[in-house]
């Protein structure tokens, strides 16, 4: 449900050490006013996120503390388990694991599909299909909420993890990005030679486009598992309180005090929020850097 | 299967097995296309043009289909001063948030394309804001900006100034909220730039530096024009969300939608607001597609821009690596 445009298409990045080695190439030595800037963006991107882990293992009338609390205290646990109390964030946690995994590995799978056909095989129609591809790309869908949310109380989806799931099974974005790897990266004769060799086309997209693929399917489902994950504005409108993603259990837990909450403890849901996310990115955020240098742009 | 084993005569004198596999090999690319094409048509297409056909009626959340009023709701909402001061709260908050990212992501791109020690680390540690959902930074930032005590507001006090109503007053809300966007988006931005960057042939940086050109004078005569397809990219996809956004504003008073005096009331909150406490779907509708206008005008304008430079750019330098890049780099 997030809206996605294409970008330039840039060569690969040569490493960084490569290029200090490789003389002909021209890099500018950083002097120390550049680890100073970078210091500060540092302390920028992390204050808030340990600030947050901060107050949520102290008690909330330390918000306010100048200058700010900075040195962890003893009530994380007892904080997680008030906001396990006040709303399910077990069951949201449960809920948003399945969502995301079940799009994650549906647009992988569809886009897998697509983008080899559009890619490697000829047919008729095909520039005119993937124009289409491209254009929808573009296309705000998440401003079809009004007939989508019609759609999913027709069917009686209302408060069912179906109603955000269906809408994510595919993706413009995916089918685009799949195409564009799998087209440098199978030649032509491959394709060939597995006909040749009596191949159903079955089996040619099994055999050799799902292993060739293999580095750009853990990209693209990286970014659907996230943008799954984050994604608020739907699930909030078809999910009841009773059955949350992390998301909308979050938006609760912060509201359920009203102007004056127990800050400590909806920013201990804050911090359960991120964990799963920050687990991923620890194991795999170098993919992720990756994806997005390369081109995977999701916006 | 029948039709194709009935063939001419000269076909007849094929296998089975390689009917079979012509049939296959004729038939499976559409097959391959197809779920995508059938599940975008009926939930992202679909949608899109049904709400059409809502807006155009007297459409209640509960009620149903009513009676068809043509371009009324259209009509109303186009008259009604919240929805410009909507309109007027989501272009304040866009600005606020995509220039000073944009300078930044820059800033970072240009110290992270050097010879920089751990780059990894670093490139890691901006982009970690990414991965805080806007829910969490919403909620993170409201505490942070909290008027009634949080660590600016104690910041304030301690150096004796007046505190500021960051949840009241206009402007200091959209700098509020403006500052979740930056925070998340500023890094992932700055790695697609370095991207682009890092394309750029390092010769050009060297033979400007053997010509006597300061390292200022190269990132303004080289990098800034070698990267302009993919800022303008960048700009590109800032506004379509920039146009968009929801989360933030609604969870910074989730009390409310947008503020108690609808402050920091953006469009799509707008389009919640009629939708679902008013339970108005016909005005909501009508909302929807005057902000998809509005969006597709500016992707149009967008491209019309971006074209314009980029044929600038292939005129102006003639090397072959440039023309390409530039001609790639068109938005499609």
């Amino acid at each position: 449900m997030t809206s996605t445009v294409t970008r330039p298409p840039v060569v690969p990045r040569p490493l960084d050490r490569e290029a200090r080695r490789n003389k002909a190439r021209f890099y500018d030595r950083p002097g120390w006013f550049s680890y100073a800037l970078l210091g500060v963006f540092f302390l920028a991107a992390v204050f808030p996120l340990w600030w947050s882990f901060v107050m949520a293992s102290r008690q909330a009338s330390d918000i306010n503390a100048v200058p700010p609390v900075v040195i962890p205290g003893p009530n994380f646990f007892a904080n997680v388990m008030k906001a396990f109390a006040t709303v399910d964030f077990a069951k949201a946690l449960l809920n948003s694991i399945i969502i995301s995994g079940t799009i994650a590995i549906a647009v992988v799978f569809f886009s897998t599909l697509a983008g080899f056909a559009f890619a490697k095989l000829k047919f008729r129609g095909r520039n005119p299909l993937m124009v289409t591809v491209i254009a929808t790309m573009a296309i705000p869908t998440q401003l079809g909420i009004i007939p989508l949310f019609m759609i999913v109380s027709q069917l009686k989806l209302a408060n069912s993890l179906w109603a955000v799931i269906i809408p994510g099974l595919v993706s413009a974005f995916g089918v685009f990005f799949m195409r564009q790897y799998l087209v440098d990266t199978i030649p032509d004769e491959l394709i060939e030679a597995a006909r040749m060799d009596g191949a159903s086309m079955w089996g040619t997209f099994w055999h050799v486009a799902v292993p060739a693929a293999r580095p750009a399917m853990a990209v693209l489902g990286l970014f659907m598992f996230m943008a799954a994950w984050t994604d608020f504005l739907w699930p909030l409108l078809v999910l009841g309180p009773k059955n949350p993603s992390v998301q909308t259990a979050l938006a609760a837990l912060a509201a359920s005090g009203g102007h004056t909450p127990d800050y400590s403890m909806v920013l201990a849901g804050a911090v359960i929020s991120i964990i799963p996310l920050l687990i991923l990115f620890l194991l795999a955020g170098k993919q992720l850097i990756a994806g997005i240098m390369s081109g995977a742009v999701k916006g | 299967m029948s039709a194709v084993t009935a063939g001419r005569r000269t076909r007849s004198q094929l296998s089975f097995r390689q009917k079979l596999s012509n049939f296959d090999y004729k038939f499976s690319p559409y097959l391959y296309v197809a779920p995508f094409f059938v599940l975008f048509a009926l939930l992202g297409a679909f949608p899109i043009i049904y709400t059409v056909n809502v807006s155009l009626y007297d459409w209640n959340l509960l009620k149903g289909q009513g009676d068809f009023v043509g371009l009324e709701n259209y009509a109303t909402t186009l008259q009604d001063p919240f929805f410009w001061n909507a309109f007027g709260n989501t272009i304040s908050i866009f600005l606020l948030s995509a220039v000073p990212q944009l300078v930044m992501a820059t800033i970072i791109a240009a110290v992270l394309d050097q010879a920089i020690r751990a780059s990894t680390f670093w490139r890691m540690s901006v982009l970690l804001p990414y991965i805080a959902a806007p829910v969490a930074v919403a909620v993170i930032f409201t505490q942070i900006f909290n008027q009634f005590g949080g660590p600016i507001t104690g910041l304030t006090e301690f150096f004796g100034l007046d505190p500021i109503r960051w949840g009241y007053d206009s402007f200091p809300a959209h700098i509020a909220i403006a500052t979740m966007v930056n925070w998340r988006w500023t890094g992932y931005n700055a790695l697609i730039l370095l991207a682009a960057m890092q394309a750029i042939p390092r010769d050009m940086y060297e033979s400007a530096a053997l010509d006597g050109a300061g390292r200022i004078r190269r990132f303004w005569s080289i990098t800034i024009p070698m990267i302009r397809p993919t800022m303008i990219f960048v700009i590109i996809t800032a506004t379509i969300g920039g146009l968009q956004i929801f989360t933030e504003p609604k969870l910074f008073d989730s009390s409310s939608n947008g503020g108690s005096n609808r402050q920091f009331q953006t469009i799509v909150l707008y389009l919640y607001e009629m939708a679902f406490p008013r339970r108005d779907f016909g005005r909501a509708a009508a909302t929807a597609w005057i902000l998809f206008l509005i969006i597709v005008l500016v992707g149009l304008i967008n491209y019309a821009i971006s074209r314009t430079i980029a044929s600038q750019d292939i005129t102006r330098v003639r090397t072959p690596k440039r023309a390409a890049l530039t001609a790639n780099g068109v938005r499609r």
